[in-house]
C-alpha cells in the first residue's frame, strides 16, 4: 500500500482505467449505437434565415460566400461554429435543455443524445455556465436583423445586457464574413427541433405509414 | 500509527545541496508573475459583468477571451509553476536523491513558460479549443505533453531510486499524480476534440475537468501539505491509517466523479448516478484527511498565530472542507436543478482553486522565499496584511457569488424574462468586482514584499555559502 509499484500501478493506472471504463467507455459504447453524421448529411439546403441574410446583405454575401446554396451555407455554419468557439461564447451560453426547472417551457424541447451525434458537435459545446440563455433552441427565436443589431451592440435590443460587443464581426455596420457566419450558426442551432420542424417530421412519418 | 512519518526528520531543514534552489525560485517567480497577469484578466471580466468594461469593441481584449486567459494563467501559469517548484523542493528531500538532471530542470522550466505564453497568445488570437480547462490551442498541446513527460522523467527518477523502501505519504500522492497527469491531459485534449462528438464527448470532458483538479492539482496540494505541515509543526501526522484512507479513497473515488459537471444532460443516466454516488463518497474520504490534519494541529494551535505559512495552510484546509461539504450537497440532482449554470458554480470554483490551492501555494511561498533568497522577509507585518486582505476578499467573493447563484436559479425557474436575472445579479456583481480589487491589492503587496526581500539580500554584504547573489523579483 505504501510502495511505488502499488501506488502507481493500482492507484495511478488501475483506478484511472476503472473510471475510464465506468464513466467514459460505457456511455460512449452506449451512445455509439446512434449513427454519426457529417455536415453534408444533415444540411442539404440553405436555411430560410441564410437566404434572408442573402437578401438583406446581397453585396456582403456575394463577396464572402458567392451564391446562397447548400455548400456556402455549410461553409458559413463551420466558420460560425469556429467563431463561437474562438470568442468563448460557450463559457456564458450552454447548449443543452434540461428536463427540469421549467427549462422546456423557457427554451423548448428537452435535449436528446441523437441531436448531438454529428460533425457540428465535435467538440461538443454543452457549456457549464449561463450568463446568457441557452442557445440550443435559438433557431428562429429572433429575426436576423435582431441578431445583426445584437452582435454589434447587445444593449441596442436588450438594454440590461452584459454581453460584450462584437464589432469585429462587421465592416462598418454590415456583417462581414464572420458576422454572417455566426448569425447563420445561431439561427441553425435547434432548427431540427422547432415546433414547426417537429410537426413536419411527424407529418412525414405519418405519410410513410 | 506514525511509522514512516518520521522519515521527514532524516533530512534536516537548511542547506541541502540536494535541492536545486535556483530552479525552485525561478518557478515561484514565474508563477507569481502569471498570477498577477491572471487576476487582472479576471478583473476585466468582472468589469464586463458590471457593465464597466474599459475596452468595448476591441477584438484582442474581448472579455470572453480574457476570461479564458484568466483560468488558464491561473491553472497552468500560477498553480502548476508553483507545484513544479514544490516537486523540486520536496522530492529530493524525501528521497535523499537529486532530480535526474539539473539541465533538464531548466528545459522543463522554459518549456512550461513557453506553454503558458503561447496559450495566452493563442487564446487572445482566437485559437482556443472548446474544452474547459483545456482551451490550450491544438498546436500547443504537443509541447505540454513533451514538457510533462520531461517533468516526470526528472522528478520520478529520485522516487524510483528508493522504490524498495516504503514511501512517505507525500510521495504516494506525487508518484500517482505523475501517472495521472499525462493520461488526463491526453484524454481531455484529444478525445472530445477529434474522436467523440456530443454527449459522449461531454462525458469525457467531464472526466477531464474533474481529473485535472482531482488527480493533478489535489494530489500535488495534499502532497505539499503532508510535507510542509509536519516540518513546520516539528511533529509527525497524527494518524498514518487516516493518511492511507485519504490517499486510496482519493485514488479510487475521485476519477469516477467526472460526469457530475453535466447532470441532466443527454449523457446516459447510469453514468450520472454513478457520478453522484462517487462524489458523495469522496466527501467522506476528504473528511478523514481534514480530521487527520486538525488533530495533528492539536497542542500546536499557537502556531496559527506565530507561523504565517501554517495559517495559510489551515485556512486553505477550512476552505477545502467547505468546498467538499458543499459539494456533497450540490452534486445531488435535487440541488442541481437550482444551482447548475448559476454563479454558485463560479463561487465554488473560486473557493477551491483560490481559497484552497492558491492559499497553500502562497503559504509555501511565504515559507520558502526567505530560504531561497537568503534573507528574512522585508516586512512580516505586510505579509500579515496580505493574509487578511486576501482571506476577507476571497470569502466575501465566495459568499456573494453563492447567494447570487441561488437568486439566479430561482429567477430562471419562475420563467421571468431572462434579463430579470441580470438586473437582480447586478449589485452582487458589483460587490464581486470590489472583492477583486481586494485580491489585486493583496497580490500587489505580496509581490512588492517578495521584491524588497530579494533586494535586501542582494544589497547585503555577506553572501551565504553556495548561494548566488539575487537581484530578481
Amino acid at each position: 500500500m505504501e510502495k511505488l509499484g502499488t501506488v502507481t500501478l493500482i492507484g495511478g493506472l488501475g483506478c484511472f482505467a476503472l473510471a475510464g471504463v465506468v464513466e467514459g467507455y460505457l456511455p460512449l459504447a452506449h451512445l455509439s449505437k446512434i449513427k454519426y453524421q457529417k455536415l453534408e448529411e444533415i444540411v442539404t439546403e440553405p436555411s430560410d434565415e441564410f437566404k434572408d441574410l442573402g437578401r438583406r446583405f446581397p453585396d456582403a454575401m456575394k463577396k464572402h460566400y458567392g451564391e446562397v446554396n447548400a455548400a456556402s451555407y455549410r461553409e458559413a455554419l463551420k466558420l460560425g461554429r469556429d467563431s463561437y468557439i474562438a470568442e468563448a461564447c460557450w463559457h456564458c451560453h450552454s447548449q443543452f435543455v434540461r428536463p427540469v426547472s421549467n427549462e422546456d417551457i423557457r427554451f423548448g424541447k428537452v435535449s436528446y443524445s441523437g441531436e448531438y451525434m454529428n460533425e457540428m458537435f465535435l467538440p461538443h459545446l454543452f457549456g457549464t455556465r449561463r450568463v446568457g440563455p441557452d442557445l440550443i433552441r435559438e433557431s428562429g427565436r429572433h429575426a436576423n436583423d435582431w441578431h445583426v443589431a445584437h452582435f454589434y451592440d447587445p444593449t441596442i435590443v436588450v438594454p440590461t445586457s452584459v454581453m460584450p460587443r462584437y464589432t469585429w464581426f462587421y465592416d462598418g455596420e454590415t456583417p462581414n464574413k464572420r458576422g454572417l457566419a455566426v448569425i447563420a450558426y445561431v439561427q441553425w442551432l435547434g432548427s431540427w427541433a422547432t415546433p414547426e420542424a417537429v410537426a413536419r417530421d411527424e407529418r412525414k412519418r405519418a405519410n410513410v405509414e | 500509527m506514525t511509522t514512516s512519518s518520521t522519515a521527514i526528520a532524516i533530512i534536516p531543514e537548511g542547506e541541502a545541496p540536494l535541492v536545486d534552489r535556483p530552479v525552485v525560485k525561478a518557478h515561484i517567480i514565474a508563477g507569481f508573475t502569471f498570477f498577477f497577469v491572471s487576476i487582472f484578466a479576471g478583473m476585466f471580466y468582472a468589469l464586463q459583468l458590471s457593465r464597466l468594461y474599459p475596452f468595448p469593441g476591441v477584438e484582442l481584449l474581448s472579455p470572453g477571451r480574457l476570461r479564458v486567459l484568466h483560468t488558464n494563467a491561473v491553472a497552468y501559469g500560477f498553480l502548476f509553476n508553483n507545484f513544479i517548484a514544490a516537486l523540486h523542493w520536496i522530492v529530493p528531500r524525501l528521497t535523499g536523491q537529486r532530480v535526474l538532471s539539473a539541465k533538464l530542470s531548466w528545459v522543463v522550466f522554459w518549456a512550461w513558460q513557453l506553454v503558458v505564453g503561447l496559450t495566452a497568445v493563442g487564446v487572445i488570437g482566437g485559437q482556443m479549443q472548446a474544452i474547459e480547462w483545456g482551451e490550450t490551442p491544438v498546436w500547443v498541446d504537443p509541447i505540454v505533453v513533451v514538457g510533462a513527460v520531461l517533468l516526470i522523467a526528472n522528478t520520478a527518477t529520485p522516487i524510483i531510486k528508493v522504490r524498495e523502501r516504503k514511501l512517505y505519504v507525500t510521495l504516494w500522492y506525487f508518484s500517482a499524480m505523475l501517472v495521472w497527469l499525462p493520461l488526463t491531459y491526453v484524454m481531455g485534449n484529444f478525445v472530445p476534440q477529434y474522436f467523440v462528438p456530443g454527449a459522449g464527448g461531454a462525458a469525457v470532458t467531464g472526466l477531464y475537468i474533474h481529473d485535472l483538479v482531482g488527480l493533478t492539482v489535489t494530489p500535488l496540494g495534499w502532497g505539499m501539505m503532508y510535507y510542509f505541515v509536519p516540518v513546520i509543526l516539528k511533529k509527525p501526522m497524527w494518524s498514518h491509517t487516516l493518511s492511507l484512507v485519504g490517499f486510496w479513497g482519493l485514488a479510487f473515488f475521485y476519477p469516477l466523479n467526472g460526469v457530475h459537471h453535466f447532470f441532466y444532460s443527454p449523457i446516459p443516466m447510469y453514468a450520472q448516478y454513478g457520478a453522484v454516488m462517487s462524489t458523495i463518497a469522496v466527501e467522506i474520504v476528504v473528511f478523514t484527511v481534514i480530521v487527520n490534519f486538525f488533530v495533528t494541529l492539536r497542542g500546536s494551535g499557537d502556531m496559527l498565530r506565530k507561523s504565517l505559512p501554517i495559517r495559510w495552510f489551515y485556512t486553505g484546509m477550512v476552505g477545502y472542507f467547505l468546498t467538499c461539504f458543499q459539494c456533497a450537497f450540490q452534486t445531488t440532482l435535487t440541488f442541481q436543478r437550482l444551482i447548475h449554470f448559476t454563479d454558485w458554480v463560479v463561487a465554488h470554483a473560486h473557493l477551491v482553486m483560490f481559497g484552497v490551492f492558491s492559499f497553500w501555494i502562497i503559504g509555501m511561498m511565504v515559507y520558502l522565499w526567505p530560504k531561497l533568497v537568503g534573507a528574512p522577509w522585508w516586512s512580516d507585518k505586510l505579509n500579515g496584511w496580505v493574509y487578511w486582505i486576501m482571506t476577507i476578499s476571497l470569502f466575501a467573493m465566495f459568499i456573494d457569488l453563492t447567494i447570487v447563484g441561488v437568486v439566479e436559479g430561482y429567477l430562471w425557474q419562475t420563467l421571468a424574462p431572462w434579463e430579470r436575472s441580470l438586473t437582480a445579479a447586478a449589485p452582487f456583481w458589483h460587490v464581486r468586482t470590489m472583492t477583486g480589487v481586494g485580491v489585486i491589492t493583496a497580490t500587489s503587496l505580496q509581490i512588492y514584499n517578495m521584491w524588497m526581500t530579494a533586494r535586501s539580500r542582494a544589497s547585503a554584504s555577506t553572501p551565504l555559502a553556495g548561494e548566488p547573489a539575487v537581484a530578481a523579483g
